[in-house]
């Protein structure tokens, strides 16, 4: 873990202690179904997703360090302040935000989302309460928003394109993770 | 008026400027006038009312004429003063605007309290006294509540909600410690500064921390009025505002404590604890009154679908009723209003048609506006009028210390609040928002409640009220803009937001939600995320009327999207191509279906030859025209939601000119077959017609059904719902006069078996993936069709329904 990502001794205790909890049979990792025994994350749409992403390179199991590394994602950044006091965000942690985001639209990792991904997500979040050709207008709509090199996907430039209003560094950041 | 010929250049707006000018003396002539008239011609109307009463149309014993022209101002003085007060609030805010340069350097709060001054200047010199405007049941009872209900019906609650903690403790916390520290103070400078026989060192503690309690409360009505014209970034604008609005709960509490402790003269500790508990009660009283009328709004507004017409009345009288039954039990009304404006509102606007949508707002805006400027006006007038007793001391030393103790609370709030946020507030943010304190005409009104028994002193108080308010309006809002340009203060961005923002930040929200989930943290996101499954679950259902209840938010807003779309295209006069190609094929079911006077579309026309073509040309166009017609029959009780009346009316000349250019266009190429033009839209038959496909013209649910798609590239898209007629409006498309001609490369009359044989319109560069016919294909297809063929028109389903068809 890099300086700029580094998690206090305090908080590192606090994440293992959560660790120690998560981890049902002690086994000093984690499995699915522990995670699927949280039922916020079951209920939560895109909760497969999330699992999805501690589990990186086929392993089934998750131990602390991928843990925490997952997890130092969301650290609140502090900012740099410059000389007029402005702030900036740091470029290289909102790259990096951005980044994981991106990964859970692109299950295929292809380094685009295409139409059909965004659709999944898109059912995801809605559910049954709309018709697929409202999913299939809202996804086209976005897509020819957002694509610029017109290859009917939206690569990661892209998402960071259209994302760039949008503060990310506040959005994706958990105060715990301080 | 003038104000049509402002764009005609500098003479239209002197010539204007001059015309508002005579307009103004003659309305404050008029005026003084009317009040001096009132008090000589109330004995003669009287005198002629008694002798009409005694002879009933007999011959008068006084031998007087009939009076055929008669004045008789007395019965309308009242509400004709009233009009004459508001006439000029209106002629003010009009004239400021066309002197060129003035509303950029001087903020119009400004101008206005000198218009003020001027007209109470006018008065007075007339020798009348100033009619004592600045009343205080007439501000808080008529002036303030639209101010306020504009805006907390129109509160980003986002923001609002995020930043809520930091907003409460500047609020509370700064509140009372303002009043506290310019009370306490005072007390100290008058005691010791002065001789024990002045006057000041007779207002006793208690009265110093009343004075201390109404002049420290920043004044929602000035912040908006000075706020509004800076447009500072967001976060800066809802800390000061959100402040502005929630302190109104800790200045109502002081002033009641502090009064009643000064009628009865004593203060036990028991009394101060009964204080704390007060402003709990009154803080959260007013939030659930607010909150149960919002409540009862919404669900009344559920079943307005009939009566479209007085849906605004509803919202305007809950929220009313909300302020004045929080005021009945020493509540805070601030807060009603506002909790009751952002509460109902999500839900009204789901149930309410669009223009009550747009009536809403723009009433809202009017009257609060019109109260904004009246009350800076009375501030003016008032200050002319007002008894006044000027103390050197005592007002230096209040101004003074009133700037002092709003710095160093922000800067000590913010020590302590920048713990616990996640965003900052940097040294720039505390200036703004410490320099963003104003008072307004709240502290004002408060000191004039003020009762001669109990406080001598009145005069002071409201003399150094005055002055603090003036002091900050003039000049923190003068110099606040050019200091926010100095600083370099991030100013506020572009609203538009996209679809892509909209997808991104749900599933950002979601993703956060489930990581906060993992770590155990029950942080914002997983309260949030707990209410919004509420809010769907339970209170949506009841408040909603109909499937609107079931409409994701998503959903929601890409209607809003596409309505924007659709309107700008009608605005911006059509033929011109726009990024997103798929036409809206979502339905908007809570537009009325128009009462069916025409008969229903023709769906099903089998394949014509030329003449019939041509007849139903005809027909169309007549139609076309027959859409220009006024509503014949204007009645109050049938008013029938339409949303785009005007503009699709001059949408469809402009389509019908285009029309008829394509048609010649057409004649030219007359090997191609002629497909039945569908009866709603002239501009996908042209494109059909391009196309060179033979169609028969099936409806939705035989199109989707069928894999094989007679005409995949129309309909198949559009949901199954048939209840409302939809037209489908397609724009012409610059595109498709080349795209006929393109079209002879790839022949006639093909099969539907063929895969986007002969109906790509853009050159064969683009890759042709050969496709399996897939059900996935065939609903990517029609898109991709869409996009060569042509340029998608507004959204069908709020266009008129029965217009276009024979």
């Amino acid at each position: 873990m890099g300086s700029s990502s580094s998690i206090s001794s305090a908080h590192l205790l606090r994440l293992y202690d959560r660790f120690e909890s998560l981890d049902r049979d002690n086994r000093g990792c984690l499995s699915p179904d522990d995670f699927e025994a949280l039922g916020g994350l079951a209920m939560n749409p895109i909760g497969g997703r999330i699992m999805e992403a501690f589990f990186s390179s086929g392993q089934d199991t998750v131990d602390f360090s991928s843990f925490v590394r997952i997890l130092a994602h969301f650290r609140p950044t502090d900012r740099n302040r410059n000389k007029e006091g402005a702030q900036q965000e740091l470029p290289s942690s909102r790259t990096r935000k951005l980044k994981f985001a991106f990964q859970l639209y692109d299950m295929d990792r292809d380094g685009k989302i295409s139409r059909e991904e965004l659709l999944q997500v898109l059912r995801a979040m809605l559910g049954l309460q709309v018709t697929e050709e409202q999913l299939q207008s809202i996804a086209e709509r976005a897509i020819q928003e957002a694509d610029l090199d017109k290859d009917d996907a939206i690569s990661f430039d892209e998402f960071k394109k259209s994302l760039e209003k949008t503060d990310i560094d506040t959005k994706m950041s958990v105060s715990f993770l301080k | 008026m003038p104000s049509g010929t402002v764009s005609h250049g500098a003479s239209g707006r002197l010539r204007g400027l001059f015309l508002v000018m005579v307009l103004v003396f003659l309305e404050g002539s008029v005026f003084t006038v009317a009040v001096a008239s009132s008090d000589q011609h109330s004995p003669t109307t009287a005198h002629s009312g008694g002798h009409k009463a005694t002879d009933h149309g007999s011959h008068n014993n006084t031998g007087k004429a009939f009076p055929v022209l008669d004045l008789n101002y007395e019965n309308v003085r009242v509400p004709f003063e009233i009009s004459l007060w508001v006439l000029l609030a209106s002629l003010m805010k009009l004239g400021f605007h066309l002197v060129p340069h003035l509303s950029n350097i001087v903020p119009e709060s400004c101008l206005l309290i000198v218009v003020g001054l001027l007209v109470g200047g006018i008065i007075r010199g007339t020798g009348e006294t100033v009619p004592p405007v600045m009343d205080s049941k007439l501000f808080f009872y008529i002036l303030l509540p639209p101010i306020i209900l504009d805006a907390g019906y129109f509160l980003p609650i986002r923001p609002f909600m995020e930043n809520l903690g930091t907003i409460l403790i500047f609020a509370v916390v700064g509140t009372l410690w303002n009043a506290f520290f310019v009370g306490g103070l005072l007390y100290g400078v008058c005691q010791i500064g002065t001789e024990t026989s002045s006057i000041l060192s007779r207002i006793g503690l208690l009265q110093c921390l009343l004075f201390g309690s109404i002049i420290s409360a920043v004044d929602p009505v000035a912040v908006l009025a000075v706020f509004e014209e800076i447009h500072i970034n967001e976060l800066l604008h809802i800390l000061v505002f959100g402040e502005s609005l929630l302190n109104d709960a800790v200045t109502v509490v002081l002033y009641h404590l502090f009064e009643e402790f000064s009628g009865i003269g004593s203060v036990t500790l028991l009394k101060g604890f009964l204080g704390v508990i007060s402003f709990f009660v009154v803080a959260l009283g007013g939030v659930l009154v607010g909150v149960l009328y919002g409540i009862l709004a919404a669900f009344t507004s559920r079943f307005t679908s009939h009566t479209r017409v007085i849906e605004p009345l509803f919202v305007f009288l809950y929220s009313y009723m909300a302020y004045l039954s929080a005021e009945i039990f020493h509540l805070s009304g601030i807060m009603a209003l506002i909790a009751c404006g952002a509460v109902m509102r999500p839900y009204v606007e789901a149930n309410i048609s669009h223009k009550s949508h747009t009536t809403i707002k723009y009433f809202l805006k009017m009257w609060s506006s019109v109260s904004e400027t009246l009350i800076f006006i009375f501030l003016g007038v008032a200050t002319v009028a007002g008894p006044h007793d000027w103390n050197w001391t005592f007002v230096t030393v209040t101004v003074i210390l009133c700037l002092v103790a709003r710095v160093i609370g922000v800067v000590g709030l913010t020590f302590i609040i920048n713990k616990f946020r996640i965003v900052k507030l940097t040294t720039k943010d505390q200036f703004i928002i410490a320099y963003g304190g104003l008072r307004g005409a709240i502290a004002f009104s408060l000191g004039f409640l003020l009762k001669k028994e109990h406080f001598p002193e009145r005069e002071i108080f409201l003399t150094a009220i005055i002055t603090v308010i003036f002091f900050t309006v003039f000049v923190q809002g003068m110099t606040i803009k050019p200091l926010v340009e100095l600083l370099a203060v991030k100013k506020k961005q572009e609203a538009k937001r996209s679809i892509n923002e909209e997808i991104h930040t749900q599933f950002l929200d979601h993703l956060l939600t489930g990581i906060e989930d993992i770590c155990g943290h029950y942080g914002h996101h997983h309260w949030k995320d707990k209410l919004n499954r509420f809010n769907k679950k339970y209170v949506k259902k009841c408040l909603i009327a109909g499937e609107r209840s079931k409409e994701p938010q998503l959903i929601a807003f890409y209607h809003k999207m596409e309505m924007k779309q659709a309107i700008q295209l009608v605005e911006s006069g059509g033929g011109i191509k726009m990024p997103s190609a798929v036409p809206s094929t979502v339905s908007m079911q809570n537009i009325q279906p128009r009462p069916p006077t025409k008969p229903a579309p023709e769906r099903a026309i089998p394949q014509l030859s030329k003449n019939k073509e041509e007849e139903i040309r005809k027909i169309l166009r007549t139609n076309l025209q027959r859409t220009r017609q006024r509503l014949r029959s204007y009645n109050r009780h049938t008013l029938v939601a339409d949303p785009y009346e005007d503009g699709l009316s001059d949408l469809f000349l402009k389509k019908q000119k285009m029309f008829q250019i394509e048609k010649k266009l057409k004649e030219m190429n007359t090997y191609l077959t002629v497909p039945a033009p569908p009866p709603d839209s002239p501009t996908m038959c042209r494109a059909r017609l391009a196309s060179g496909k033979h169609t028969d013209f099936k409806p939705d649910q035989v199109q989707k059904g069928n894999k094989m798609c007679s005409d995949p590239q129309a309909y198949s898209i559009k949901p199954a719902s048939n209840k409302v007629p939809m037209i489908q409006v397609d724009l012409a498309s610059p595109q498709s006069p080349d795209s006929v001609n393109l079209l002879d490369e790839f022949g006639q009359a093909n099969q539907q078996e063929e895969e986007e044989q002969g109906l790509m319109m853009k050159p064969p560069s683009r890759p042709r993936e050969a496709k399996k016919p897939s059900e996935e294909d065939e609903a990517k297809d029609p898109q991709k069709l869409m996009r060569c063929l042509s340029d998608p028109g507004p959204s069908a389903d709020e266009d008129e329904d029965g217009a276009f068809l024979p």
